[in-house]
C-alpha cells in the first residue's frame, strides 16, 4: 500500500510537471514573439473605421489589462500564472463579453465524448485484433488486416478524416459531415441523442482508423516478442488451454505496455480529435479554436491552449492511477 | 552496403514497396526543376480544365497547372519534412546519447523532460504561434519551432541503444585507454546509433509533413509559399469538390499518401534490418 | 488414450529414442542454412530412472530436450529418427496440438531451467496451478485445492504462496514452486532442463533433494540436464554425454566417474575439483565446433589429444564395451585397427600420469 501512494506521488509529480512546462511554453511563445497582441487587436478594430487617438488609447490600455500585459516581465508571469490557476482567462474579444471559459465549458463535453468513446473504440479493438494477428501469424484474414492497418497508420488524421469528408459529402451522402447535433431539434430525448451519434460517426471513424492502425501494429509485434517469453512457451509446453494461453498469457501481459502506449500518445491523439473536429465543424474545441484564431481571440486561443494542456495531462494521470490494476509489478518497483 | 540495399530489396516486400513509392515521390519532385511556367502564378492556362493530354492533371481554378504546381509543392513539403527531421535530429542525439551514456541522475532528469514533451499536445501550441506570429509567419520559423517541439520520441529511442552500448566491452576498453567522452561518443557509440537515427528521420519526416499539412489546410501557415497542405487549402478556398474540380484535390491527396506510406514502409523495413534479433536469425545464430 | 505399454518393447522402457535427428533449418533473406544440434541420437530411459545427460552449451543437449518434449517450432524441424514413450503407441513429435495436451502433465511434464520465468507475471500462483493441472486431474475446484495444498505440504511449501504474484517470491521459491508445479499431476515421465543452474550452491542442494524426493514419491523416471558434473554424480543414476549433437558416451553414473573412457568424457571428470587435490586442472584447447559446419570424421577431433588420422576420417560408432556401457571413440572400441588402438590406448595412459 505505501509503494502505490510512493507511485502515485512520483505520477502526480510527473502531472505537475506537464502542466508547468507545457504552460511556460506557452507563456515564451505569447511573449517573445515580436507581434503584439494588442497591437494586433486594435489593427483590426481601427481598419474598418475611424477612431480617435484617445480612444484607441483608452482601448490599449484596456487591453493591455485585459491580456495581462502590464508591468514587469515578472509581474506579467505571475498575472499569467494567477489566471491559470484560477482558471480565469477573461472575456473572450470575439463574443465579448462571455468569460472564455463559459466557451470552453461548453466546447469541451463535445471534444470529450468525441474522443474518449473513439480512442476507447480505436484502443480496445485493435489491441485485440493486433493480439490475434500477432498469435495467429498465418491467418490470411489478418494478414490482410494488417497491411490495412500499415497503410492506415501513416496518414495524418487531416487526410484520413478529409477522404471521409469526400467520400459521404460528395460520393455517398448518407451520414450528416458537419455539426454536433440537428439544430432544430429538442435538446434532450431520444431523438437529441441519436442525431449527436449521427453526427459524431464520421468523425469518431476517423479517429478510430487511423487509432486502430497503430495499436493493431504494436500489438502485433508485442505479442511476436511475448510468445516467445519463458512462461509462453512453459505453458504451451504445459499443454494449457490455447485461448487461455492467449488471453490470460500473450495478451494479458501486452496490455501494461500497450496501457503505457496510450498514455504517451493522448497529446498527439487529442491533436487528431482537434484537427478531425474542424474538418467536420464539430462543435468542439478544435472547431473553437480554429474560429478563435481567425477571430483574432487572443484570450481565447490562450485559454484553449492551456486547457488543452491541462486536460491531457490529467487523462494520463488517470491511466497511471489505473495502471497499477492491470500489472501487479508496477506498485512495487 | 550496395549489397544491403540490394539483399533487402529482393527479400523485404516491404522495402521495395517504400523504396518504389519515395522514388517516384522523389521524381516527381525533381521534375520542378523543368516546369514550363512558374508554377505560382496564375492564369498562366486556361482555369479548371480537367486532366488531358495536355495538362495530365488538369488545371485549378486560379488558372495554373496542377502537374507543375504539384511537381513544386511536393519538393517543399518534403524539404520541408527533411529539414525539421534533421534539426530535431541534433536535438535527439544529443539528448539521447548524452542521457544513455551518462546514467544515473542525468539521465533520470534528462528523461523526466523527455516524457514530458512527448504528451504535451502539439497542435495547439503551434496554432497558438501561428496566432502570434501572424504574418510574420515564414516556413523556415515553423519548421525551427516543430523542430524543438519534435526531438523527444526519438530521444527516447536513441537513448535505449546508448544504454545498451553502454555496457558493452568495448566502451570499458576505450574509457580505460584514456579517450574523452565526447570522443567516445561520436567515434565509438555513433556508427552504432546510425541506423536507428536514420529510421527516425524518416519517422520523424513523415510527422512534420503531416503537421505541416494539416496546419496550412486551415490557413495556419504562410498560404503563399506551395505545399502540398497550401495546395488542398487553396482548392478548399475555391470549393473545387462543389464545383466538381476534383483533380485539384485528388492528385495531390494521392501523392503525399504515397509519400507517407513510402517513408513509412522504409522505416518499418530498416527497423526490422536492425533489429538484433531478425539480425541474429539472418546470421543462422541460435540461443 | 494411448495409455498402455508397447507391446514390442521391454515394458521396463519408459522412453526409446532411436536416431533421433533435430535440425534448425533457417532461411533469411535469402540464406539457407542448416544447423545441425541433434545427429543421431539413441538412447533409452527405464522405469523409475534417473537418466543424466551432460555436455557443456551448444552441445545440443537442450535441442534434443526440446525435441523429445515436443516443443518443437520452426526453424527446429525432426529430420529422422523415433521417440517413443511408453504411454503412447506412436512417435511423440507426430501428435497433433489436441493429443499432445492430453498427455502434457498427466504423462509427461518438464521443469524448466532456473532461470527462466515460467510463472506468468501477472498472474497469481494459485491461477498457474489452476491452468496447468486442473485440465488434468478429474477433480472439482475445492478437492483441487485440497490436492494441491497436500502435494505443497509434502514438498514442504506453505500454502500461501498460492496466494503471491511471481515477482514477490526468491528465484529458489520460485524454482520450487515450478517443481511442485511439474509434479502434481504425478506424471510418467518428468524432463528438468537444468533445474539448477542459475540457483546459488545453498538453494541448489535443497532444490536437488527436492527433485528426487519428489520422483521417488511418485515413481516417475526423468531425464535431467545440466553441465554440471558435481549434479550428475549427486542425482543421476545413468549418465549420458552429449558433444557436438552427439551421444558420445554412456554408463551408469559411478561407472562413468570411476573409468570413463571417451577422452571427452575424462576431460570433464578430470576438470572436477576434488578435496585435497592441488594439481592444475588442464583446459581443453579450442572451442566446441559450429554445429552448421562440423567437423569431418569425430567431431571432438580438433580439440582431442588422442586424435588420430582415423578420426578425421570417420565417425565413430557408439559401440557397447560393457552391458551397460556404450562409448564412441576410435581410440577405445576395438572394432578397427586394432594395431592403432593399443598404441592410442598406450598414449592415453600416459596421458592421464602427466
Amino acid at each position: 500500500m505505501r509503494t502505490y501512494a510512493l507511485y502515485l506521488v512520483r505520477r502526480f509529480a510527473q502531472f505537475i510537471l506537464v502542466v508547468f512546462i507545457g504552460i511556460n511554453i506557452a507563456y515564451l511563445i505569447t511573449h517573445l514573439t515580436p507581434v503584439d497582441p494588442v497591437e494586433q487587436a486594435i489593427s483590426s478594430v481601427t481598419m474598418f473605421g475611424q477612431s480617435s487617438p484617445e480612444m484607441v488609447e483608452v482601448m490599449r490600455k484596456t487591453l493591455r489589462e485585459l491580456y495581462g500585459l502590464e508591468g514587469s516581465a515578472w509581474e506579467q508571469y505571475v498575472t499569467f500564472w494567477r489566471r491559470m490557476a484560477t482558471g480565469d482567462f477573461g472575456p473572450s474579444l470575439s463574443a465579448f463579453p462571455t468569460p472564455v471559459s463559459t466557451l470552453i465549458w461548453q466546447a469541451l463535453p463535445w471534444t470529450l465524448g468525441l474522443l474518449v468513446c473513439s480512442t476507447l473504440i480505436a484502443w480496445i479493438v485493435g489491441n485485440f485484433l493486433g493480439g490475434l494477428a500477432g498469435y495467429y501469424r498465418k491467418n490470411s484474414l489478418l494478414k490482410a488486416l494488417g497491411i490495412l492497418a500499415m497503410s492506415l497508420q501513416p496518414i495524418p488524421y487531416y487526410i484520413v478524416a478529409f477522404i471521409l469528408l469526400v467520400v459521404f459529402g460528395f460520393l455517398w451522402p448518407v451520414l450528416p459531415i458537419s455539426g454536433g447535433a440537428e439544430m432544430n431539434i429538442d435538446r434532450q430525448g431520444f431523438a437529441f441523442a441519436g442525431s449527436i451519434i449521427k453526427h459524431s460517426i464520421l468523425p469518431a471513424l476517423s479517429l478510430v482508423l487511423v487509432g486502430l492502425g497503430a495499436w493493431f501494429i504494436g500489438m502485433r509485434s508485442l505479442v511476436s516478442n511475448i510468445v516467445t517469453e519463458d512462461y509462453v512457451t512453459y505453458a504451451e509446453l504445459g499443454g494449457v488451454d490455447r485461448r487461455r494461453i492467449l488471453f490470460s498469457y500473450v495478451m494479458r501481459n501486452a496490455l501494461s505496455p500497450q496501457l503505457t502506449g496510450l498514455a504517451l500518445s493522448l497529446g498527439a491523439i487529442f491533436n487528431g480529435a482537434i484537427i478531425t473536429e474542424f474538418v467536420f465543424g464539430y462543435p468542439g474545441m478544435g472547431t473553437l479554436l480554429v474560429r478563435a484564431v481567425n477571430a483574432g481571440d487572443y484570450s481565447l486561443v490562450l485559454g484553449i491552449t492551456s486547457v488543452s494542456i491541462i486536460a491531457v495531462a490529467s487523462a494520463i494521470l488517470v491511466i497511471d492511477i489505473i495502471y497499477p490494476l492491470l500489472d501487479p509489478r508496477v506498485a512495487r518497483s | 552496403m550496395l549489397k544491403t540495399v540490394r539483399d533487402l530489396f529482393r527479400y523485404n516486400l516491404e522495402f521495395a514497396l517504400g523504396a518504389i513509392l519515395i522514388l517516384i515521390v522523389f521524381s516527381f519532385a525533381a521534375a520542378s526543376f523543368f516546369s514550363p511556367y512558374p508554377p505560382m502564378d496564375s492564369y498562366v492556362v486556361a482555369p479548371d480544365v480537367p486532366p488531358s493530354w495536355a495538362y495530365p492533371f488538369g488545371t485549378n481554378s486560379r488558372g495554373q497547372d496542377v502537374f507543375w504546381q504539384l511537381t513544386l509543392a511536393i519538393r517543399n513539403s518534403l524539404l520541408f519534412g527533411l529539414s525539421v527531421a534533421l534539426m530535431s535530429r541534433i536535438l535527439s542525439l544529443l539528448i539521447g546519447l548524452v542521457a544513455g551514456y551518462a546514467g544515473g541522475i542525468t539521465d533520470r532528469i534528462l528523461m523526466t523532460i523527455n516524457d514530458t514533451f512527448v504528451v504535451i499536445p502539439l497542435f495547439p501550441i503551434l496554432v497558438l504561434f501561428f496566432f502570434m506570429m501572424r504574418d510574420n509567419m515564414s516556413w523556415p520559423m515553423l519548421a525551427i519551432a516543430m523542430a524543438s517541439l519534435g526531438w523527444p520520441y526519438d530521444a527516447r529511442l536513441i537513448r535505449s541503444v546508448a544504454l545498451s552500448l553502454r555496457t558493452r566491452e568495448f566502451t570499458a576498453m576505450s574509457v580505460f585507454s584514456g579517450m574523452s567522452t565526447r570522443q567516445i561518443l561520436v567515434e565509438e557509440h555513433l556508427p552504432y546509433v546510425l541506423p536507428i537515427v536514420f529510421s527516425t528521420t524518416l519517422n520523424n519526416m513523415n510527422w512534420s509533413i503531416g503537421l505541416e499539412v494539416t496546419l496550412s489546410v486551415i490557413g495556419f501557415t504562410n498560404i503563399e509559399t506551395p505545399t502540398i497542405g497550401t495546395m488542398i487549402y487553396w482548392a478548399n478556398q475555391h470549393t473545387a469538390m462543389v464545383a466538381g474540380v476534383w483533380w485539384w484535390i485528388f492528385f495531390p491527396v494521392v501523392l503525399v499518401i504515397m509519400t507517407f506510406l513510402g517513408l513509412y514502409l522504409l522505416s518499418v523495413s530498416m527497423n526490422e534490418y536492425i533489429d538484433p534479433r531478425s539480425r541474429l536469425t539472418r546470421m543462422g545464430g541460435q540461443g | 488414450m494411448n495409455a498402455r505399454p508397447r507391446a514390442n518393447g521391454s515394458a521396463d522402457v519408459m522412453l526409446d529414442v532411436k536416431n533421433l535427428r533435430a535440425y534448425y533449418v533457417t532461411k533469411y533473406f535469402g540464406t539457407q542454412r542448416e544447423v545441425r544440434a541433434v545427429d543421431d541420437i539413441s538412447l533409452r530411459v527405464g522405469r523409475n530412472e534417473i537418466y543424466g545427460l551432460a555436455g557443456e552449451s551448444s552441445s545440443g543437449k537442450t535441442t534434443f530436450i526440446k525435441t523429445i518434449a515436443a516443443a518443437i517450432r520452426p526453424p527446429l524441424t525432426v529430420v529422422g529418427g523415433s521417440i517413443r514413450y511408453s504411454f503412447l503407441d506412436r512417435d511423440i513429435y507426430k501428435l497433433d496440438r489436441a493429443a499432445l495436451s492430453a498427455i502434457r502433465w498427466r504423462h509427461l511434464s518438464y521443469i524448466p531451467q532456473g532461470s527462466m520465468n515460467v510463472l506468468n507475471p501477472v498472474r497469481r500462483v494459485r491461477e498457474s496451478f489452476i491452468d496447468f493441472a486442473l485440465p488434468h486431474m478429474d477433480l472439482r475446484k475445492q478437492q483441487f485445492f485440497a490436492a494441491i495444498v497436500a502435494h505443497l505440504e509434502r514438498l514442504q511449501l506453505a500454502p500461501g504462496v498460492l496466494d503471491a504474484y511471481p515477482h514477490e517470491l526468491s528465484g529458489g521459491m520460485r524454482q520450487r514452486i515450478a517443481i511442485a508445479l511439474a509434479t502434481v499431476c504425478r506424471p510418467d515421465f518428468i524432463i528438468a532442463d537444468e533445474p539448477t543452474t542459475a540457483l546459488d550452491v545453498v538453494v541448489q542442494k535443497s532444490v536437488l533433494e527436492l527433485i528426487r524426493e519428489a520422483q521417488r514419491e511418485i515413481g516417475s523416471s526423468m531425464i535431467f540436464v545440466t553441465h554440471d558434473m558435481a549434479v550428475h554424480a549427486n542425482i543421476s543414476d545413468r549418465l549420458g554425454i552429449m558433444y557436438a549433437g552427439r551421444l558420445v558416451e554412456e554408463a551408469p553414473t559411478a561407472e562413468i566417474f570411476r573409468s570413463p573412457k571417451h577422452p571427452y568424457t575424462q576431460h570433464l571428470i578430470a576438470s572436477l575439483p576434488r578435496i585435497g587435490d592441488l594439481s592444475a586442472k588442464r583446459a581443453l584447447t579450442g572451442a566446441p565446433p559450429s554445429l552448421a559446419e562440423p567437423p569431418s570424421g569425430c567431431r571432438f577431433h580438433p580439440r582431442c589429444p588422442l586424435a588420430m588420422d582415423i578420426c578425421r576420417e570417420t565417425h565413430p560408432e557408439l559401440v557397447t564395451i560393457d552391458p551397460r556401457h556404450r562409448v564412441a571413440c576410435h581410440a577405445v572400441s576395438p572394432v578397427v585397427r586394432p594395431d592403432r588402438v593399443v598404441a592410442a590406448a598406450a598414449k592415453q595412459r600416459t596421458g592421464l600420469v602427466q
